[in-house]
């Protein structure tokens, strides 16, 4: 069958469903792969390259569509594509199908099977084809880019000659994959990060990536991520007064600020308000990636940069991925490459739509004249349920003397005991055994006693030529058998030789391989 | 003054004997111990040959040699990673010469008691000891010498079925007779009724049928532990025949084989008792085989194993400053650490920090992975055990899992129903990514589903270690 990818149409939208990489590997599943001419020009992919990877350029977007049994594509098909479809034609795109129900009735209408890369849903195994998370990784990456291109400052602190460079404060507030990348891509740039989430399961995330976890006093049974799919969920009236308390005391020091807090399915929730923005300092920036959803500041206008009157600049772009076309093309073709491996199972160019399939059944939105959205739920939960955490109570300097006195206490209960017991039972054997006994029943207990206090002090890296050497001194019965060979009977002679022979070779082989072993050690 | 001489000659053995022991706190101040125990143990056959009581000095010196010889080849021939065997045959041997020198004991002690006064007189050596011992002290005798030889069968026993489960020889599978644990409670009672028996007529027979016992006792309860608790049972059986030396040296009135055998019993106890904990294992579950009762079904792994090839590791570690390297018995199962002591020299000649997580039960024996790593000469200052290196991983951008399964499962701390729940694992998951080298998709040595090999940042690296290894030695250059 024939995969095809027109040129987007959209205006300023310069990505491309392929990379000449993706198609190499398209062409392994047994496809045919061809490309309108032009498609990846704005992507830096020339018509030559494409041809060299393998892939027919045709003309003109007409030709393509009546060719293709396979479209992909980045964008949502604009009604003229949609016109060009025809029946049983398989469509890969970016969808929405929740905003565009008129767009599902036309696919529909036109018998199209269309699967959005937007709705696969969020399970570990379709990670690879999590088109959404590439591109908010791009997205977070971008915004901190153009966050710092409109900055006038350093990232990282510096002493120079020329005087101080205090670092730029960052807030990133939603710690989502845009998030979690704006995070590193702050902090490697040197920045003071700050990140603030609904989710308190993400603090150890945003930890992990150098950034500080903005906490929130606030006694509240958080609803847990796993129960919306790895998404955050609206939250009470009463969080979010004390949320935008937490960010008007944090508006003035930040520098940057960056929100990417998205509801699935619901407008950004407004977290950045009119007042945080004058309490900023002259100069900084707001960078809005949810400015598509009706952004989370109150002042963003969507695909515009503005400057307000106390001078702080809000981004309110859409197209971040775009704006870095030609690395988030090879990102998406490689989710639409894993997306085609996962329709080919027989890798023999023929795509089966196996609605019986978690992810597949997820991401088909219209089969067979049927719009077949929304989707049950997933049979496997996306992530694994958390646990109610306990909290560690921080002790204070009085309880934690009290339990070092009680810990202190009760080690000395223990030992008082034991050398009770044990002196007691030490005082029975004395009572009944004659003399000669005890004497050696002396010796056996303090030998036991050092043997425990030298042992304890063992490293570990040396518990093997401990084993090794304490194996060699048992051999020490060999004593026993020397003392014997010399007396009595032929058998007894004869079993104290074998001994004697037996502990011969442990003497020895212990030893050696004990040295063997320690000789090994090496400092570097 | 003879008999003076060997006293003072023990004690200074002694005193050798434990300094050997203390000085293996240090890798250094090991190296000089081991001398320490060379020399005790010279002096103490030296002044019991010249001693007292001795006898056939020539034999015992050209047999002490032929035996020596032998060790000195197996000792020389030996693999590291063949050392858990050789530990565990060594022992058999210590076990097998306490039932020996056991049973002389009792064979001399029914010799001089058939004699009358005037022969007695006359004797010397070992059977002039026993001829001067009071009734209340041959009973004494009696028991102590019944506890040397049924120690030192089951140790007997007990280490020739571990030297073969180590040894690949024996199926490693907890396996038990029929009746179980039964089996053993019987031949334990039967031992004990033997002692009462033996204890009141002095007979040959009881010792018999309790060696027999004991015998059967050691080889049943070492098969059915498998073969992920073997760490604790060689060490337990370290523990035991030195316990039985100690009983030998109390009815044969020895204190030096008191103090010797105390010692090595401790240590061999207190080794015991670390690895129980470190696997969060109670000893006497240990012991009594297989892996305790669950406590219900355990968590679901959800996901899938992502497979990647040598040349996306090799990137990684290219990209990465700082690696952790995690191994464990597949490592030493495929001879591994020559090439991984390559790939670290390497690395760090590239100026990235590479470093090794020890948990304290990888491999088959106590410190087995920092003998195979000295033996391939990585440095040990960069061999870190768990709790110096547990809180780095989040900080850590690569781990490298070679052969290690259980001893980094996460399950263990988030699926309370999980046969290991609470063993303390290493937290490889937490650092940015995880290669794991592993020969297939099966489960460990215990058999559990380990939820690490689905985690997102994991990556399988299929293949023996070894191979794996060299590929990603060609990739980075």
């Amino acid at each position: 069958m024939i995969i095809g990818v027109p040129k987007e149409i959209a205006s300023g939208e310069a990505r491309v469903a392929l990379t000449p990489q993706s198609a190499g590997q398209l062409a392994k599943l047994g496809y045919e792969v061809i490309v309108e001419s032009g498609a990846g020009s704005a992507a830096r992919f020339t018509d030559d390259a494409y041809r060299d990877a393998g892939v027919t350029v045709v003309d003109t977007a007409a030709d393509l569509w009546a060719k293709a049994d396979v479209v992909a594509k980045v964008r949502a098909p604009e009604p003229s594509e949609v016109e060009a479809t025809r029946e049983g034609q398989k469509l890969i795109s970016f969808i929405a199908p929740a905003q565009n129900p008129d767009l599902l009735e036309s696919l529909k209408a036109k018998g199209v099977t269309t699967i959005a890369m937007d709705m696969v849903p969020r399970i570990s195994r379709a990670q690879k084809m999590d088109a959404l998370s590439s591109m908010a990784n791009i997205a977070g990456y971008r915004a901190v880019i153009e966050a710092g291109n409109n900055f006038g400052r350093f990232f990282t602190g510096q002493i120079t000659a020329a005087g101080k460079v205090p670092p730029a404060k960052v807030l990133v507030v939603g710690a989502g994959v845009a998030g979690l990348a704006a995070i590193g891509t702050a902090t490697s740039l040197g920045a003071i990060t700050h990140a603030f989430d609904v989710r308190p399961e993400v603090a150890e995330q945003i930890e992990s990536m150098g950034a500080e976890f903005v906490f929130l006093d606030f006694e509240e049974a958080q609803q847990d991520g796993a129960a919306t799919g790895g998404y955050a969920a609206p939250s009470s009236p009463e969080f979010r007064e004390k949320q935008l308390e937490k960010f008007r005391e944090l508006a003035p020091e930040m520098d940057i600020v960056i929100t990417t807090a998205l509801i699935p399915g619901r407008d950004a929730p407004k977290l950045w308000t009119e007042d945080m923005v004058h309490a900023m300092k002259p100069g900084s920036v707001i960078v809005d990636l949810a400015a598509e959803k009706g952004g989370n500041c109150d002042l963003t206008v969507p695909d515009e940069k503005i400057v307000t009157d106390n001078g702080v600049t809000i981004i309110g772009y859409t197209d971040f991925p775009s704006r870095m076309a030609t690395q988030s093309s090879t990102l998406y073709a490689t989710n639409i490459r894993h997306m085609m491996d996962d329709l080919t199972p027989e890798k023999d160019g023929n795509p089966v739509i196996n609605m019986e399939d978690d992810v597949i059944r997820g991401a088909t939105v219209t089969h067979e004249n049927e719009i077949t959205f929304p989707p049950p739920p997933p049979k496997v939960a996306a992530i694994a349920a958390q646990k109610p955490k306990e909290k560690k109570k921080e002790l204070t300097a009085e309880e934690k003397r009290a339990e070092e006195v009680a810990a202190f206490k009760a080690q000395t209960k223990q030992q008082v005991t034991l050398l009770a017991v044990g002196g007691a039972l030490t005082l029975l054997v004395g009572a009944v055994a004659p003399a000669s006994f005890m004497q050696h029943f002396i010796v056996f207990v303090l030998a036991v006693f050092v043997g425990f206090q030298v042992i304890w002090n063992v490293s570990h890296s040396l518990h093997t030529p401990l084993m090794a050497v304490t194996n060699a001194i048992s051999s020490i019965i060999i004593l026993g058998a020397l003392m014997q060979i010399g007396s009595g009977s032929f058998l007894v002679i004869l079993l104290a030789a074998l001994s004697v022979f037996m502990a011969g070779i442990n003497i020895f082989g212990g030893f050696l391989v004990t040295r063997r072993m320690l000789a090994m050690f090496q400092k570097s | 003054m003879e008999l003076g001489f060997t006293t003072a000659a023990y004690v200074v053995a002694a005193v050798l004997f434990i300094l050997s022991l203390g000085g293996l706190s240090g890798q250094e101040s090991a190296k000089r111990a081991v001398w320490y125990g060379i020399v005790g143990m010279a002096l103490a056959v030296v002044a019991t040959l010249i001693g007292p009581g001795s006898g056939l000095w020539l034999l015992s010196l050209i047999l002490v040699l032929a035996g020596g010889a032998i060790g000195y080849v197996v000792a020389k021939r030996v693999q590291m990673t063949e050392m858990p065997q050789l530990v565990a045959a060594m022992h058999s041997l210590v076990g097998l010469a306490a039932v020996f020198v056991g049973y002389n004991a009792h064979i001399e002690l029914g010799r001089v008691l058939a004699m009358d006064e005037t022969a007695r007189e006359a004797l010397t050596g070992f059977a002039a000891l026993l001829a001067h011992k009071s009734p209340v002290e041959i009973n004494i005798l009696r028991v102590e010498l019944f506890l040397g030889v049924f120690i030192g069968a089951i140790t007997f026993t007990g280490s020739v079925v571990a030297y073969g489960k180590l040894a690949g020889k024996v199926t490693s599978a907890a396996t038990k007779l029929p009746g179980g644990h039964a089996l053993n409670a019987g031949a334990a009672a039967i031992s004990l009724l033997c002692l009462i028996w033996y204890f009141n007529t002095g007979g040959f027979f009881p010792l018999f049928l309790m060696t027999l016992a004991a015998l059967f006792i050691g080889y049943h309860l070492i098969m059915g532990i498998g073969g992920a608790d073997m760490p604790v049972v060689v060490s337990m059986l370290n523990s035991y025949s030195g316990w039985a030396a100690a009983a030998i040296g109390f009815s044969l009135g020895n204190d030096l084989l008191i103090v010797v055998g105390a010692l090595v019993g401790s240590s061999g106890a207190i080794l015991s008792y670390i690895m129980c904990k470190a696997m969060n294992r109670n000893f006497v579950s240990v012991i009594l085989g297989g892996f305790g009762g669950t406590g219900g079904p355990a968590m679901e792994v959800e996901g899938e194993q992502i497979a990647i090839d040598a040349d996306s590791v090799a990137s990684a570690l290219e990209d990465a400053d700082s690696i952790i390297i995690v191994p464990g018995y597949g490592m030493a199962v495929a001879q591994a650490q020559g090439a991984i002591s390559e790939l670290t020299k390497l690395l760090r000649g590239k100026g990235k920090e590479v470093r090794f997580a020890i948990h304290p039960v990888a491999g088959r024996l106590p410190g087995h992975m920092n003998v195979l790593l000295a033996e391939a000469k990585v440095p040990y200052d960069i061999v870190l055990e768990m709790d110096e290196i547990n809180d780095d991983f989040p900080s850590t951008d690569v781990v490298i899992v070679v052969g290690s399964n259980d001893i980094v499962n996460p399950a263990a701390q988030d699926d309370p129903n999980s046969p290991i729940a609470g063993m303390p694992v290493l937290e490889v998951w937490k650092a940015k990514q995880v290669f794991v080298s592993k020969r297939g998709q099966g489960t460990g040595y215990s058999g559990i589903e380990n939820p690490l090999f689905y985690k997102e940042n994991t990556r399988m690296y299929y293949g023996d270690a070894k191979e794996s290894v060299n590929a990603l030695l060609q990739r980075i250059s």
